[in-house]
């Protein structure tokens, strides 16, 4: 145990004195949150967007003015029908269609009721929410407006349609899609290197002529990185419910407690890349390229893995952080509790075990 | 039963294409200071972690306090204190740090055996909260050998603790190993200095991979087989072409200020040699007979 702690203390002292690494450590994740969440709230300006307004009445001329009005809009008039709608879309050009039906006026003078349509094209759902929001609002301010002249319940219905994207994944859960990149990604890229770095020092070679445990070296190595990922993870919740306004709806504890399983998997799984590698620079490589591609393109954070073809979505089921991913979306945005995920827990669990077993196995006793 | 035995020791590297050490055999004793001189690359560094047990021999075997390199590998790394060529501590971690993280490792403490550190490690004292990276390279060498005494190993290896190391920090660091000696520690210490063989009770001459000759230095040097002369003038370098011309010459090269020179037939040919320099136009040459060093034995050996 003395010697354990003597480790510990040890791997704290290289941590701490590797000023760069540390300011990495903090400010990786604290740019990642705050890149994203003004990725998310930032106004979206001079968009082109394509009136198809089949009334052409006093009511849609009045919204339509309106919107030109807006400096987020830049509007085009175009009568299509909603297969000409679906080939601009293809283009890229447009990212929004309102539809407004013939006798627009005519049924909510008569019925006190209309409708419209807008359609968007939810690929990039960010963009899609923020101007589906900014045409409803000018919409249902011009109803505000009837309203207010003359006491009557006109009621404009808005039908909304996303394209592509139906369910705007994505939108409000890039918190825990960062969570589950940066803590995974810091995880192993910080210990990837820890091991082989004392191999390349040469630090190794005096060592390995010790008494000491394989599973104490090992093991001292994570945990300064573990306790810094806590605290990591801390500074990331902090940000997300006071900057970005995204509360935590579930059980806090649990969440600290899933998180720590990814950390504990990352870390074994860069020990693993540690005792596998012989030169920093390898070990840094396949961290950072061969870590950060599976999980940002396969833990469901960017691109939904429903789309992909099978052979991904068989792929992307060992990939620590999609499980992680589930995990944080239930306990943050659905305020499920541990009964919701003991499925993905237990698969996190056998990964962690199964990465910190091979990567002690991997352990070399003597130089190459 | 002596401490370190190695028998036909053969390592290669490349997949056999590179024979770093090639059916090496020989013994330290209990208690004696053994040295393995040898140019760099003839194989002390791989001898050295065959021992410490960082590396597998091809073939041979070799015992380390009784316990065999590759079987008994942990109780070896218990009892050995082992400082390789490369200064391999904690550059991050100061003198202090890295002292007492070593005889943590090794289940003591610096209190423990401070008698034994006490001569060397008061020189570097001063400076113990200093980061061992920031340490000139003679301090860095004697914390390197602080943090292998620091649980009192029976077998000290030292793999050219004096490289890179100026001349009085060298002069000091073979007193230390002395007073190790002293103690009752054997130790196994490799130079390609040939001046500090003398420093060594017994040594092993390596080139190639392959130990040349073994013996007390003055053993080594008593079996010289030729008679050894030096030469001197004001014009050294035409001198030596010269010298090289005379055709009784089997050998001579320049040593520091002068020209150590062996004739093939194993007479004195001085006077042949002083009159053939003359005809060469020189006429200043002092030449001497002199005990040859082991550097000489050296160049002899190798041809």
């Amino acid at each position: 145990m003395k010697q354990f702690i003597a480790f510990v203390k040890k791997e704290f002292y290289h941590v701490f004195r590797d000023r760069k690494t540390l300011l990495l450590l903090f400010g990786m994740p604290i740019s990642q949150i705050v890149l994203f969440g003004f990725a998310l709230t930032n106004e979206i300006k001079n968009s082109k967007i394509v009136v198809c307004d089949y009334a052409n009445d006093v009511a849609t001329r009045r919204i339509i003015d309106k919107m030109e009005v807006s400096a987020n809009f830049e509007i085009e008039r175009i009568l299509m029908s909603h297969q000409q709608i679906e080939e601009v879309f293809r283009e890229g050009k447009i990212k929004l269609v309102v539809v407004f039906p013939a006798n627009f006026n005519n049924s909510l003078a008569h019925l006190n009721k209309a409708q419209v349509q807008i359609i968007a094209d939810a690929t990039d759902p960010n963009t899609a929410g923020t101007l589906t929001n900014y045409a409803s609002s000018i919409i249902l301010s011009y109803q505000a407006e009837l309203q207010g002249l003359q006491k009557i319940p006109y009621q404009i219905e808005i039908d909304i349609r996303m394209i592509y994207n139906p369910e705007l994944k994505g939108a409000t859960n890039f918190v825990p899609g960062v969570m589950a990149l940066v803590l995974f990604l810091i995880s192993v890229l910080m210990t990837s290197v820890s091991i082989v770095r004392e191999k390349e020092n040469g630090t190794m070679e005096v060592l390995l002529v010790s008494p000491f445990k394989t599973i104490l070296v090992v093991i001292s190595k994570a945990v300064p990185y573990f306790f810094l990922s806590l605290i990591n993870l801390a500074m990331i919740l902090l940000l997300s419910v006071y900057l970005l306004n995204l509360p935590i709806k579930g059980s806090v504890l649990l969440l600290f407690a899933e998180s720590s399983l990814l950390i504990i998997t990352a870390l074994s799984l860069g020990l693993l890349i540690s005792n596998s590698t012989s030169s920093q620079r390898t070990a840094m490589i396949i961290a950072l390229l061969g870590m950060m591609l599976p999980t940002i393109l396969l833990s469901g954070f960017m691109f939904p893995i429903e789309n992909m073809p099978l052979a991904l979505q068989v792929i992307s089921n060992i990939v620590p952080a999609k499980w992680y991913y589930i995990i944080v979306k239930s306990i943050m945005i659905k305020g499920l509790g541990f009964s919701a995920i003991w499925k993905e827990t237990l698969i996190l669990v056998g990964m962690a075990l199964f990465l910190l077993v091979v990567s002690i196995k991997k352990f070399k006793v003597r130089l190459v | 039963m002596a401490d370190v035995i190695l028998q036909n020791i053969t390592k290669t590297y490349n997949k056999g294409e590179t024979r770093a050490v090639n059916d090496v055999s020989f013994a330290v004793e209990k208690g004696e200071l053994f040295g393995l001189i040898g140019p760099d690359g003839a194989g002390k560094t791989s001898i050295f972690r065959i021992l410490s047990t960082l590396l597998l021999a091809d073939s041979g075997t070799a015992k380390v306090n009784g316990f065999d390199v590759v079987k008994d590998y942990r109780s070896i790394r218990n009892q050995v204190g082992y400082m390789p060529g490369k200064f391999s501590l904690y550059q991050d971690l100061t003198v202090e740090e890295n002292l007492s993280f070593f005889a943590t490792v090794f289940n003591s403490t610096i209190e423990e055996n401070y008698g034994l550190i006490k001569d060397i490690y008061v020189q570097i004292e001063p400076f113990k909260t200093r980061r061992a990276g920031k340490l000139s390279g003679g301090m860095k060498q004697k914390l390197a050998l602080c943090c292998a005494l620091i649980h009192r190993p029976t077998v000290l290896f030292l793999d050219e603790p004096t490289t890179g190391v100026d001349a009085v920090s060298r002069k000091e660091f073979w007193e230390m190993l002395k007073r190790l000696k002293e103690q009752g520690i054997t130790i196994l210490v490799s130079t390609p200095y040939m001046d500090e063989a003398t420093l060594c009770e017994r040594i092993a001459l390596i080139q190639n991979g392959s130990v040349i000759s073994i013996g007390t230095p003055e053993n080594i040097i008593s079996h010289f087989p030729k008679k050894l002369l030096s030469a001197k003038s004001g014009q050294m370098s035409r001198l030596l072409t010269h010298i090289r011309q005379f055709p009784e010459t089997a050998s001579c090269f320049s040593f520091g200020d002068a020209h150590h020179v062996t004739f093939s037939e194993n007479k004195n040919q001085m006077n042949e040699l002083l009159v053939f320099l003359k005809t060469k136009n020189h006429h200043d040459v002092e030449i001497k007979e002199i005990t040859p060093t082991i550097e000489d034995c050296f160049i002899d050996l190798m041809k």
